[in-house]
């Protein structure tokens, strides 16, 4: 892969401190505890995990609503963890995100079109008012809503409309690359496929990079060309979404897929679950080496004492002792 | 098998049409409304507010043309009609110098009425302003900000309101000024609390995200959020500004005669109570309905502002 990547992390780091009150000592929680990962263009990148892995942050970390504590993001190449002025303006442009929930993600007080506008109006895309309201009925169009609720407010919309004009809005800077932080994760099944679908068909006309974060696998592997599963702040496996999904090797990764429901009694009935014991730790104080070690089937000496690299295992990468032997 | 697949063969006459509506399916027939029409229409069921709103209005035009039309002026003295009661030349009776009382009530209200709008409006301004950066920069900023305000709360109001009014000498601007300062506080830490809570909503971070500029975000999605709750809390300063400058006009360190606002009127009827008590029902009365009529609107709006309460 000589291509260069659109999105690249580099060993990322999110700690938030914990303030316990006056003069107590502050806790650190590790939300995101160095992942590293390369995105190409034209690609979705899917990222799963259960609750509080720190997936949504490492979202947020690369459209700088975070602050990473330590470790590189580049775009393009170029480290945006510092940057100021008119390339923080072009980096706003080209990295764009869509949120989980339709009905906070919208101003109640301004109307759709205003909405959609309102990155225009921000970046100066366009000279005249009336070139930008042309631009948001082709975006209300190519979402699929008609191009007189221009004047309505959110309210007016059901959670997929609102969904969608949150996309429009998105895609008013033309960005190179969106985050989407679980974007279906609040709709209907029904309306789910129809933003995928939207999603998709934005990809193909536009070549857009997309970060897909979720927590539904059947979702992630139907979307993604690669799948980047987080346990506890860390990436366990990353690899191809089809191969991840057919043969994990992480245990996390297995635990992970065989919860995931199967549309046939048959198969379902005859499959091993996986079922993890134990509570996910507290991010507060990880566990010593691997993360995972204490609710791992197979854990062993070892991986209390040294923390697991990502290691290429066959077709993917790999955080897990357990293979590194096999390969030697 | 065979005989079933050629039962169901296909013929073009085996499908229907779509009905038109279907193309319809992300029409919305609903009327729409902005949050001003919708707020309106609750406010409007609301009986009390609405008296209210007629009174106060009532009061406003009554303030601007009554002492226009009369024949008497203000400061018109005839000792020979001095302390009269109401009659039909004097609606409202003389006071000792012989001035009309009902011109003088409404000379009155201009100034009360005005103070207490002007005196909302700049706390208003000064609360949004300075709430909305504290609860925005959060942080150490809002803490030193709003300990500020802590100390500001915790004086006395009235106590450097005399003060900046003897300072400044007595006249609108030291009055308005002195109650201003004691105002704005309650109205900052509405709009902080409020700024904390939205500041953390998606629709923020999407303007962030977005790349719009603090102040961007500050007024065009954060204050404009928090419209409601200011209303109403305007609405309810309106008669705590009037009701203080009454009271200094009562304490006699308002402002200096012949002008008169509804507390001195009060303040000078007071001496000739017991012989001439009607002179100071009017003023009193002025004051008391203009305060329950704002504080009417301020509920009516309260509830028609914030769709919770709906």
């Amino acid at each position: 892969m000589a291509e260069q990547p659109i999105l690249e992390l580099k060993d990322l780091k999110v700690y938030f401190k914990m303030n316990n009150g006056f003069l107590q000592s502050k806790d650190i929680v590790k939300a995101v505890d160095g992942i590293s990962l390369k995105i190409y263009p034209g690609e979705t990148f899917g990222l799963v995990g259960e609750s509080g892995c720190g997936k949504s942050t490492t979202g947020r970390a690369i459209v700088k609503i975070n602050t990473p504590t330590e470790g590189q993001i580049f775009v393009n190449g170029e480290d945006i963890t510092k940057i100021k002025g008119a390339e923080l303006k072009q980096f706003k442009q080209d990295v764009q995100m869509i949120f989980q929930d339709p009905y906070a993600s919208l101003n109640p007080r301004m109307t759709v079109g205003e909405i959609i506008r309102e990155p225009m109006d921000i970046h100066n895309i366009y000279d005249t008012k009336e070139e930008r309201e042309e631009r948001v009925r082709e975006l209300l169009e190519l979402v699929g809503l008609k191009p007189d609720h221009i004047r309505r407010y959110p309210h007016e919309f059901s959670g997929g409309q609102r969904q969608r004009i949150g996309i429009a809005r998105t895609l008013a800077l033309n960005p190179k690359f969106i985050v989407c932080d679980e974007p279906i994760s609040a709709l209907d099944v029904s309306i789910q496929a129809q933003v995928i679908n939207l999603l998709e068909k934005i990809q193909k006309e536009m070549g857009i990079s997309y970060l897909f974060i979720a927590h539904d696998l059947s979702m992630v592997k139907h979307i993604s060309d690669r799948i980047g599963v987080m346990y506890l702040g860390n990436l366990v496996e990353v690899g191809d979404s089809d191969s991840v999904y057919t043969d994990p090797l992480h245990p996390y990764t297995r635990a992970l897929l065989s919860a995931v429901p199967i549309p046939d009694p048959e198969t379902a009935r005859s499959r091993q679950r996986v079922i993890l014991q134990g509570e996910l730790p507290s991010p507060i104080n990880p566990p010593s080496g691997c993360v995972f070690r204490t609710r791992c089937p197979k854990a062993t000496e070892r991986c209390a004492k040294e923390k697991p690299e990502l290691k290429q295992v066959k077709d993917r990468l790999v955080a897990c002792f357990l293979y590194e032997d096999n390969k030697e | 098998m065979e005989m079933k697949s050629e039962e169901l063969e296909l013929t073009p006459d085996l499908f229907k049409k779509l009905d038109e509506s279907e193309k319809n399916a992300e029409k919305i027939v609903y009327e729409s409304k902005t949050y001003f029409q919708d707020a309106w229409n609750s406010f409007k069921k609301n009986k009390m507010a609405l008296v209210g709103l007629c009174f106060i209005l009532l009061m406003i035009v009554c303030c601007v043309f009554i002492p226009i039309l009369s024949p008497y002026t203000y400061d018109g003295q005839n000792m020979a009609i001095a302390n009269q009661g109401p009659s039909l030349a004097h609606l409202m009776g003389t006071d000792r110098f012989g001035r009309d009382i009902l011109v003088r009530v409404m000379c009155g209200g201009r100034i009360s009425l005005s103070v207490g709008f002007a005196g909302a409006l700049i706390s208003l301004c000064i609360g949004v302003v300075y709430g909305g950066i504290a609860g925005y920069c959060g942080g150490k900023v809002d803490m030193i900000m709003m300990r500020f305000v802590d100390i500001m709360y915790s004086i006395p109001d009235i106590l450097y309101i005399i003060l900046i009014v003897v300072v400044l000498e007595p006249s609108m601007t030291s009055i308005m000024i002195g109650i201003t300062i004691s105002s704005w506080m309650g109205m900052s830490r509405q709009v902080r609390t409020q700024v904390l809570t939205l500041k953390e909503q998606e629709f923020s971070l999407a303007a962030f995200v977005l790349g719009a500029s603090h102040s961007r975000i500050l007024m065009k999605h954060l204050i404009i959020n928090c419209m409601g709750p200011i209303i109403v809390q305007v609405t309810m300063l309106v008669p705590s500004v009037i009701f203080n400058e009454a009271y200094l006009g009562f304490l006699g360190i308002g402002l200096s005669a012949p002008q008169a606002s509804w507390g001195t009127l009060a303040n000078d009827a007071r001496h000739i109570m017991m012989s001439y008590p009607i002179q100071i029902v009017w003023p009193v009365l002025a004051i008391c309905l203009s305060m329950l009529a704002l504080n009417f609107i301020g509920d009516g709006l309260g509830v028609a502002l914030d769709p919770k309460k709906k």
